[in-house]
């Protein structure tokens, strides 16, 4: 089955890895920008950053025949530096043209401080700008209830923002209703020990159904699964789920979700042979 | 969407669940093995993994999201939004 992983940060990953990745079914992914695991000093940094996943990872995925998409932003672990985040925003619009870029995100809350909540407001307010789509990261752990509300209040006080062209995610059992009721769009990430397992986000799609929600690994530089989205495809599957509700959730509404960005380029159709691969065959007489 | 029919839910995870609830009770021993366990019997994280395993007891459903509140920081909807710049 076909799918995409709508969020993995492929600068930490190896070769070997989109080529696993396009054997297992993955025909797009996004990037978002994210902590490279250490704070960068400066807006040059970013700019570079932001270079590599507009220029270098899309011709690295198009060796596998995967389409590669990015989301920018300056991560909420480096929100606290307030001035070098407004450097960092006022230097964005140089790449919004990139035909691979799909937005400003992964934007968010860390430690749920005041810092994060000014300059998240700040990469809101350059989207209603430019009217970007937004990718909205959560906190871990213990502060991700806390943050996804408070994050969640900012996007309803602002009358400018469209709740469907923004995706809240890292969502889990105790906020996945907080985005969807709100109108989000949201998606879990299947991410061992601080995230959801692949069991658990199809408990949640049981429990939700499968409007306006997606699946990602969030693959990076920590121990994680650049495969871990057929790993749920294969928990639905043995649940006896049907191949279109899976599709659904692992193809259809990434795809809806991202055609919404200005610059998107819609995809060759498919074609006959692929279509028919998908069809039951037809029983001899 | 249709879940698994509980007998056959039972059938595919009974093996799971024993092996998670085993690596737990070994976590709980590690912890009471090691010098210093008086320690932290008073731990705030300790107390919150026993009042996780009462959720567990609990036949009401919604397990996993109750457990998910107990190891989550409290939110104050009335806490001082930044201000849109229109």
């Amino acid at each position: 089955m076909y799918y995409i992983d709508p969020h993995i940060h492929m600068i930490s990953r190896v070769t070997d890895d989109y080529h696993r990745m396009a054997y297992a079914g993955c025909v797009a992914i996004t990037e978002p920008a994210f902590w490279a695991g250490f704070d960068r000093g400066s807006v040059d940094g970013f700019r570079d950053y932001f270079r590599h996943l507009t220029e270098v990872e899309p011709k690295r995925a198009a060796q596998f025949n995967i389409r590669h998409y990015s989301w920018l932003c300056i991560n909420a672990k480096e929100a606290e530096n307030v001035e070098l985040s407004r450097g960092v925003i006022q230097m964005i619009p140089e790449f919004l043209n990139k035909p691979n870029v799909l937005g400003i995100g992964e934007i968010g809350l860390n430690k749920n401080t005041k810092n994060e909540a000014t300059v998240f407001q700040e990469h809101v307010d350059l989207a209603m700008k430019y009217h970007e789509l937004i990718l909205i990261h959560t906190p871990h752990l213990e502060d991700k209830y806390k943050g996804t509300r408070m994050i969640i209040d900012m996007l309803k006080q602002d009358r400018r923002l469209k709740p469907e062209r923004v995706l809240i995610d890292h969502v889990e059992e105790h906020t996945v209703r907080h985005a969807l009721d709100n109108g989000f769009w949201c998606a879990m990430t299947l991410y061992p020990t601080t995230k959801c397992t692949p069991q658990r986000a199809v408990d949640i799609i049981e429990m939700v159904g499968t409007d306006c929600i997606m699946a990602n690994s969030a693959g990076d530089w920590g121990k994680s699964d650049p495969l871990a989205v057929p790993e749920m495809i294969q928990e639905m599957k043995r649940r006896g789920h049907a191949d279109s509700v899976i599709r659904k959730v692992v193809y259809d509404n990434p795809l809806a979700f991202f055609r919404q960005c200005a610059r998107w380029q819609e995809w060759p159709a498919e074609t006959e042979v692929e279509k028919a691969k998908r069809k039951p065959a037809k029983a001899h007489a | 969407m249709t879940p698994l029919a509980a007998p056959k839910a039972l059938d595919s995870f009974f093996l799971e669940a024993r092996c998670k609830i085993l690596d737990l009770a070994a976590i709980l021993d590690r912890i009471n093995r090691g010098q210093g366990a008086g320690a932290v019997d008073n731990d705030p994280r300790l107390d919150k993994i026993r009042k996780a395993l009462e959720v567990l007891h609990d036949q009401s459903g919604g397990r996993a999201e109750r457990i998910q509140q107990i190891f989550s920081l409290d939110y104050d909807p009335g806490w001082d939004k930044p201000k849109p710049r229109y």
